[in-house]
This record gives structure tokens, C-alpha cells and sequence, in this order.
């Protein structure tokens, strides 16, 4: 078991024959992903990397049946591709793609709620189950399966936390990127549930950062979770200074309790345990495994 | 992206909200005709800086001269106009060095009843639209939100129905306005509402709003902020961009389309995401040295952007060192690696240069960085890259 993705998961791509498209569908073929051919609207009919590619998500679905999706469409037009994939009832919806206006997302939102598609991302590296399905931009060789689930806002950071665990031979059973957007598809909350209920699942970590309350929800949900799972969280931006955009839209301290320190703090108060640097994820959890 | 409070009501006027008469100045004679052409016996000079509290500030050296002067003749504008053009004001919110203010807004002033505080922006814990108003207007929202919460009130617009006007007469009612100001008010909102999804906002606020003693409502302060993410539709609200208002490493940086945030450390850092960018400044501080800025490169990045990035850290006086810290996914180590070698011929590398380098295509890139002779101090992983940095800076410093 792992969560999200498996072995059987039939991938589209919207935004298929562009570069990002191009080459991040080449790695996730060659690491083993059924992709079952993609979407650009014009060039339907035209085979790309040998699979079929179609005009809409619509055709594609007729004939495709995939059951999952990724996107790699440009920001002016990717929140209308997500919006494409739950009108065509696609159930899970991976959107890699950065810079989507805040206002287009909340129209996303409102449909997704309607719908029984689920979202991961926007400004997400996307979903992985390691040696089954790798949906997304992330480097597939420094994953190994294991038990260690990993939930994540950042992008890099996710993979410090799986080359790590790589290493010290633990291995991971999915790794979610949820992305670094203030309106997003799956949050912490979302993910830890999946995790919680995943028999193969055995311990987690968490990488949140600076900005909204979500740590703090997911800290909620844990202290009154009665499944417990060991977990090990990391809060980046603890020097980040107020008021600023740190990159990522969703990573501005703004009110008080969306520092990291506060975030630390409210996640200790629910039995998490805390990374002291980003260096120590793994090793962290090693030691919280080892009791 | 933010703009100055005269641009906000001139934006906000062409949508239907109501603000005072009001005229750009950039010197004290220009301060006296405007006030002239106004008429009335009462003006509102006030500093345009991209930060609030101007009110309650000071002009460095000038503890009784704030950023907002009231006036009774066009020579007293005059007056006002030179005390501050050109100073620095200090405010809560532009931090001990303060900003220039270099325009001022010469305003007719008004008999003021009440004010309040109006606001619209996104929630991100909502999901939508959030209309945020108070009683207590003329104060910092921070402050009634931590002393008397129970006058801050909030109404969600669904983003499916949009706002719906009984929302905004519910809420004048709530802040005991009457009569034909409640459809002011709604009128008000209404505008606001229009400009905010018009433009891709990500603030609108006015505070305050004020009733005047003839019983209209008007903006009496406004302030617009803008969804960096949105601007490429937007190319009016692009070009109301004011360059001096933003330091100039993160101008050349946006240039190129990377995230760059200054900060007053020497370790310049290059790192690929903002999550890690973040981590690696939080572990330079833990190793007891401190980063000079924030850089993510992005996903994707070109040869050409790596290459700006590297001419930026590099360009900075303060700096002692760089760390470049990249963990691969879209981004490819060898491209990095090229970029690195490239930029450090050109530019010429005087300070200590660790790299560290992870993920797709390592190899080639590690492989590329000892080949070009260049005097790189390669790391392993994150801790490592630190500790290295560190070491290399103060080594630096010691000799």
C-alpha cells in the first residue's frame, strides 16, 4: 500500500508537448510510470514520445481512462487546465506548474470542492511512490521504497528529507509535495489522514514553512489523531525577516502565529518532534525509530 | 507588487470610490499651486512612501514633522512641502533607516464625523475574498485587532456568487451607518470589489474611511497591494511601479525572473527553491554566520538566469563568501555547474565559493567543476556546505 499513486496508476499529461512536458514525462517513463499519452490543444492527433496526444482532456479521457493527471501548463493557462481535468472527473489532479494568479485559484477551489477530484499543488514538485509511479519533477533516483510517508511545502526541501532517508536506509512510502501556494489542493491536514490510515506507512515527516496556519491545523489534527504515528517535522524560515515574500507566494510571516517559531512551538505542543536543522531530518527520525 | 497611495485613489476614483480632490507635487512652489488650485481652507500634505504609519512617523532629525500635514493657507502648503520632500521619514513600518520621500499628495481637507477602517483582501485559510471592516478607524488595525477584537468584523464573499450587496448593508448597519450611507457604503463596497478582481489585487484598504460632517462617505487614506502572480495581465498596473522604493539588487534580480530578498548578512547564498533557499539561511545562522540575502533560482532556470544570479552575489560589497546550494529536480546540476564555472571566469571569484550540488544530473556537474580548475569548495550535503562556508569566511577574515 502507499497513498495516492501505485503501480497502476494511468497518467495523462496536460501541457504534454512543451519543454517541462517533454522532458519530465522522458524521466517519469523511464522510472516506470504508465503514462498513457497527454493534451495541448492543437496538436491532437500527432503522437509525442510514442504515446497519442489530443486537443482536450475530454478526448483524451474517451479513449485514455487515465485516472490521474499532471500539469505542466504555463500560469495564464493552467488554472483553466485543472479546471478541465475535474470537469472531466480525473481523480487526482498533480499541477507542477508556479506562478498561477491567487485569484484564478480561488475559482479552482470552488470547483474542486464540488468535485471528487483531489488537487496536489499548484507549485509542487508533485506525488511519488517509490519503484510504482512518479508523478512530477523530482529526481528519481535518490528515492527508495520504505515506511517513512513525506508531506512537504517546498519543493528541494522534500528532497533533502528523502535523500536522507535514502541513506540512512529507510526508504519512503509516498512523498507528497503540496506546494508552496496560499490557495492550494491537498494541505498538511489532507495528506497526514492518508498517511495516518496507511498500513504501510510507519512514521512521517513534515516540512512546513513560514506563512498561513496550515503547520498548525495538521498539529491539531495529530493531538487529537488516535492513530499515532512518530513524526518529525521541519519549519523553514525561522530567519526569515516579516512582511516579505520569501519566494514562494504562500511564504510571508503576516500575522504572529505564522512564524516559525511559533509553528515549532505548536507543533511540539502535539508530540512532534523537531529537525534542529534541515541537515537532520533523517537522522532525527532514526533516532525517534531507535526510542 | 505595491503602489503609492495616490495611484491607489486614482484607481480606485475610476472604479466609483469616492476620495478627496487631490495633486502630485515634487517641490514646495508645486506643494503651493496645488494647494492653490484646490481652494478651501484646509490641505492634507502628505509623504508617498510604499509604507504605512506615515502619520504617526518622522522625519529623521525632525522628531515634531510627520509625514502628514495638516495646512490652512497654500504658503503654509509651501512650507510643509519643504520640510519633507527630499527626508527621510521614519515610520513603524519602514524600519530605523527609513525611506526618502521624494512625492508628496496635497489634498483638500474635510470636516471629518466618524471614521472607520475598510479593507478587502484573500484568506488563505478561508479560501476567498474577505471584507474586513472596523468602528475603529484612524488607528492601526493591529492595534483594535489586539485590544478590541470584538470591533473587527469579517464577511466572506463566495468566490462561486461573488459579493452579494445585502453583505455590504449588513455591514453598514453593523458600523452604525444609516440612512443614504448605508448605500453609499455598499456602493463603496461594490467598487472595491469590482477593482480588486478587475486587477488581480491582493489589498485594498482604506483607513480611514471617513463620514464627514455633511454625511458622505469618502477614502480618506488608500493603499493597494497587487498579486505578483497576476501582473502579467495587468500591464497598466505594471508601470506603476516605483523604482525607488525598491532596493535595486531585487530590481536587477526581477529582471531575470528570480526571487531575490536582500537581508544585512555577508554569506550570499544561490539556492534552487524557496523552501531550501529559506533552510540554508536558517543553517547559516545556526553555524553563527549570517546570509546577505535569500535567492531562489527557480525551477527551470536558464544558463542566462543562473549566471545574473551569480553576478548579483557577487556585485554586492558586503559579501564574503557565497554558498551555492542545489538540489536538482527540474533544474539539472550540470547546467548549474556550467553557469558557475562560466560566471566566476567572468566576473572573477574574490571570496570563498562552496558548492553543493544534489539530484538530477549530479554527476555531470560535479564532474564539470573539478575539471575547470577553479578554486570551488565542493560539499557533500547541506550541514557540510555550511559548516564549509563558515569555515572558509572566517579563515578569510582571520588572514
Amino acid at each position: 500500500m502507499s497513498i495516492l499513486v501505485d503501480h497502476d496508476t494511468r497518467l495523462l499529461v496536460q501541457g504534454f508537448t512543451g519543454a517541462q512536458g517533454t522532458f519530465h514525462s522522458q524521466e517519469s517513463l523511464a522510472y516506470g510510470t504508465k503514462i498513457v499519452g497527454g493534451v495541448t490543444p492543437g496538436r491532437g492527433g500527432q503522437t509525442h514520445l510514442g504515446l497519442p496526444v489530443f486537443d482536450t482532456a475530454e478526448q483524451a479521457q474517451k479513449e485514455l481512462k487515465a485516472d490521474a493527471t499532471v500539469i505542466f501548463v504555463p500560469p495564464p493557462g493552467a488554472a483553466d487546465a485543472i479546471l478541465e481535468a475535474i470537469s472531466n472527473e480525473i481523480r487526482l489532479i498533480v499541477c507542477i506548474t508556479e506562478g498561477i494568479p491567487a485569484q484564478d485559484m480561488l475559482r479552482v477551489r470552488t470547483e474542486l470542492d464540488r468535485s471528487s477530484s483531489i488537487l496536489v499543488g499548484p507549485n509542487c514538485p508533485g506525488v511519488i511512490t517509490p519503484d510504482a509511479c512518479k508523478i512530477g519533477i523530482m529526481p528519481g533516483p535518490i528515492h527508495r521504497r520504505g515506511h517513512v510517508g513525506i508531506v512537504s511545502r517546498s519543493g528541494t526541501l522534500t528532497y533533502e528529507a528523502v535523500a536522507q532517508t535514502t541513506a540512512l536506509g529507510m526508504g519512503q512510502s509516498t512523498s507528497v509535495g503540496i506546494g508552496g501556494d496560499p490557495i492550494k489542493g491537498l494541505d498538511f491536514v489532507d495528506v497526514f489522514e492518508m498517511f495516518l490510515a496507511d498500513p504501510e506507512t510507519e512514521s512521517i515527516i513534515m516540512i512546513g514553512e513560514i506563512g498561513g496556519t496550515s503547520e498548525n491545523d495538521a498539529a491539531r489534527l495529530l493531538r487529537d489523531s488516535r492513530v499515532k504515528k512518530p513524526v518529525v517535522a521541519l519549519v523553514a524560515g525561522l530567519t526569515a525577516p516579516p512582511g516579505r515574500r520569501m519566494g514562494h507566494a504562500g511564504a510571508v510571516i503576516s500575522g504572529g502565529d505564522d512564524t516559525a517559531k511559533a509553528k515549532i512551538e505548536v507543533l511540539r505542543g502535539a508530540g512532534v518532534h523537531i529537525a534542529p536543522t534541515p541537515a537532520e531530518l533523517g537522522t532525527t527520525l532514526q533516532a525517534v525509530l531507535r526510542g | 507588487m505595491n503602489i503609492h497611495e495616490y495611484q491607489a485613489k486614482a484607481l480606485l476614483k475610476s472604479y466609483g470610490v469616492p476620495v478627496p480632490h487631490g495633486i502630485v507635487v515634487q517641490s514646495p512652489n508645486e506643494a503651493r499651486d496645488a494647494a492653490k488650485s484646490l481652494s478651501g481652507d484646509l490641505f492634507v500634505v502628505k509623504a508617498q512612501i510604499h509604507a504605512g504609519g506615515r502619520g504617526a512617523g518622522h522625519f529623521v532629525g525632525e522628531p515634531a514633522c510627520s509625514g502628514v500635514r495638516l495646512v490652512k493657507t497654500p504658503d503654509e502648503a509651501k512650507k510643509a512641502a519643504y520640510e519633507m520632500l527630499d527626508r527621510t521619514l521614519v515610520t513603524r513600518q519602514t524600519g530605523p533607516q527609513g525611506r526618502i520621500v521624494r512625492k508628496l499628495y496635497v489634498e483638500a481637507g474635510c470636516a471629518i464625523e466618524r471614521e472607520l477602517y475598510f479593507s478587502m483582501l484573500i484568506d488563505r485559510s478561508e479560501r476567498c475574498i474577505v471584507i474586513v471592516a472596523s468602528e475603529a478607524g484612524g488607528m492601526s488595525i493591529e492595534d483594535v485587532a489586539e485590544k478590541m477584537p470584538e470591533k473587527i468584523r469579517k464577511v466572506a464573499i463566495d468566490p462561486s456568487l461573488g459579493l452579494a450587496d445585502h453583505q455590504s448593508r449588513e455591514l453598514a448597519t453593523r458600523l452604525g451607518l444609516h440612512g443614504p450611507q448605508i448605500h453609499q457604503f455598499a456602493e463603496i463596497v461594490r467598487s472595491a470589489y469590482t477593482a480588486f478582481t478587475a486587477l488581480d489585487a491582493s489589498l485594498i484598504e482604506t483607513n480611514p474611511l471617513v463620514v464627514t460632517k455633511d454625511g458622505s462617505l469618502l477614502a480618506l487614506d488608500a493603499k493597494m497591494g497587487f498579486d505578483d502572480n497576476g501582473l502579467f495581465r495587468h500591464k497598466a498596473i505594471q508601470e506603476l511601479r516605483d523604482p525607488n522604493e525598491e532596493d535595486p539588487r531585487e530590481q536587477e534580480a526581477a529582471r531575470f525572473g528570480l526571487s531575490y530578498v536582500g537581508l544585512d548578512g555577508t554569506i550570499g547564498c544561490m539556492v534552487n527553491g524557496a523552501g531550501l533557499a529559506m533552510a540554508t539561511m536558517d543553517i547559516i545562522h545556526e553555524e553563527g554566520e549570517s546570509p546577505a540575502n535569500f535567492l531562489d533560482v527557480g525551477g527551470g532556470a536558464s544558463k542566462e538566469k543562473v549566471s545574473a544570479a551569480f553576478r548579483i552575489l557577487l556585485g554586492d560589497a558586503r559579501i564574503e563568501g557565497v554558498l551555492v546550494n542545489i538540489f536538482g529536480g527540474i533544474m539539472r546540476c550540470d547546467i548549474i555547474a556550467e553557469a558557475v564555472i562560466s560566471s566566476c571566469r567572468e566576473v572573477g571569484l574574490h571570496v570563498p565559493l562552496v558548492v553543493r550540488l544534489a539530484g538530477t544530473r549530479v554527476e555531470e556537474g560535479m564532474a564539470l567543476i573539478s575539471k575547470s580548475g577553479l578554486d570551488v569548495i565542493v560539499a557533500t550535503d547541506l550541514g557540510d556546505a555550511a559548516r564549509k562556508i563558515v569555515a572558509a569566511v572566517r579563515a578569510r577574515r582571520a588572514a
